[in-house]
């Protein structure tokens, strides 16, 4: 199936490790992905990005269209940084995909309940997390729609 | 313990009011070897009505058309994702519209996916499976408790 015409959005990747952000790199480009994508180590940062504010302050990075987030990350806990994507009012329009080691029940039900969009296992091998986000975009970006990175509010 | 993803017991529940369009997305069901129970509600109202009725098991995923007669699609939504029983269900917005308003509601809502319908049946065949793919054989969903 060939991109929607209007899926022009960007990722924002939230991933603290460099590895598995040049993997999933290089599986976007596998799949002939050219929107931007940016990245950000943790998700103070990510924050940050999102918001205009800390060392981010005066940019003008668009809203992404998408957000794959790992929770595995020192720091501000992926948890609590869905949690505050979810809440604010401009950000949780923003599809957030989970991306995790943990396949805990627990962790699962409670991610969907702060309002992840997908959780999904992180692959241990490398051909696995690129498989794994070749899947997400095509999902993403040849099936669903997602929210215009411009819209209101 | 090994999570699987939604498995083929799991119910799916579509909220269409078309009878035409749920015969669709029933048989694009069965062409992506979707073997799931269906259960099919016609309105917003009858899918709360439902859902607040403690199905055993509880949908692992909800299909919804946002043009319903009565409680739309979008306060149907609105009410799952603000129950506390229920706002962990995936829920896939499929329905004719591609207006940018109706994709920033739903999501700010709490959607968890916005398809716009295809039009054709292979169109749907495809989405459907597509549905299926990443549903039922690549995300993790909430166990039934």
């Amino acid at each position: 199936m060939s991109p929607h015409p209007r899926q022009t959005q960007s990722i924002l990747i939230i991933e603290d490790s460099e590895d598995d952000y040049e993997a999933t790199i290089r599986a976007l480009k596998k799949t002939n992905f050219h929107n931007p994508v940016f990245w950000c180590k943790s998700g103070q940062e990510a924050l940050d990005f999102l918001k205009h504010s800390g060392a981010h302050k005066d940019k003008t990075n668009p809203m992404p269209g998408l957000i794959l987030l790992d929770l595995n990350m020192p720091g501000l806990d992926g948890r609590k940084t869905l949690q505050q994507i979810k809440e604010n009012a401009t950000l949780k329009k923003i599809p957030v995909i989970v991306l995790t080691t943990s396949n805990d029940e627990r962790d699962i039900e409670a991610c969907y309940r702060i309002g992840a969009n997908t959780y999904v296992q992180k692959p241990v091998s490398f051909d696995g997390l690129i498989e794994a986000i070749k899947r997400l975009k095509e999902y993403w970006f040849e099936i669903a729609l997602l929210p215009k990175e411009n819209g209101n509010g | 313990m090994t999570r699987m993803p939604l498995n083929e017991s799991q119910p799916i529940l579509i909220v269409e009011d078309s009878d035409d369009d749920f015969e669709a997305v029933k048989r694009a069901f069965k062409a992506a070897n979707l073997h799931n129970p269906i259960k099919h509600v016609y309105s917003g109202e009858e899918a709360l009505r439902y859902l607040q009725s403690g199905p055993s098991p509880i949908p692992g995923i909800i299909l919804l058309d946002l043009n319903m007669p009565g409680v739309d699609g979008r306060k149907t939504l609105e009410i799952i994702k603000q129950h506390e029983e229920l706002k962990h269900i995936p829920v896939v917005i499929l329905t004719t519209s591609g207006d940018d308003r109706d994709i920033e509601a739903c999501y700010r809502l709490g959607a968890n996916t916005f398809i716009q319908k295809p039009v054709d049946f292979d169109g749907l065949i495809a989405a459907i499976k597509r549905l299926k793919e990443y549903w039922f054989e690549f995300a993790l969903l909430p166990k039934d408790t």
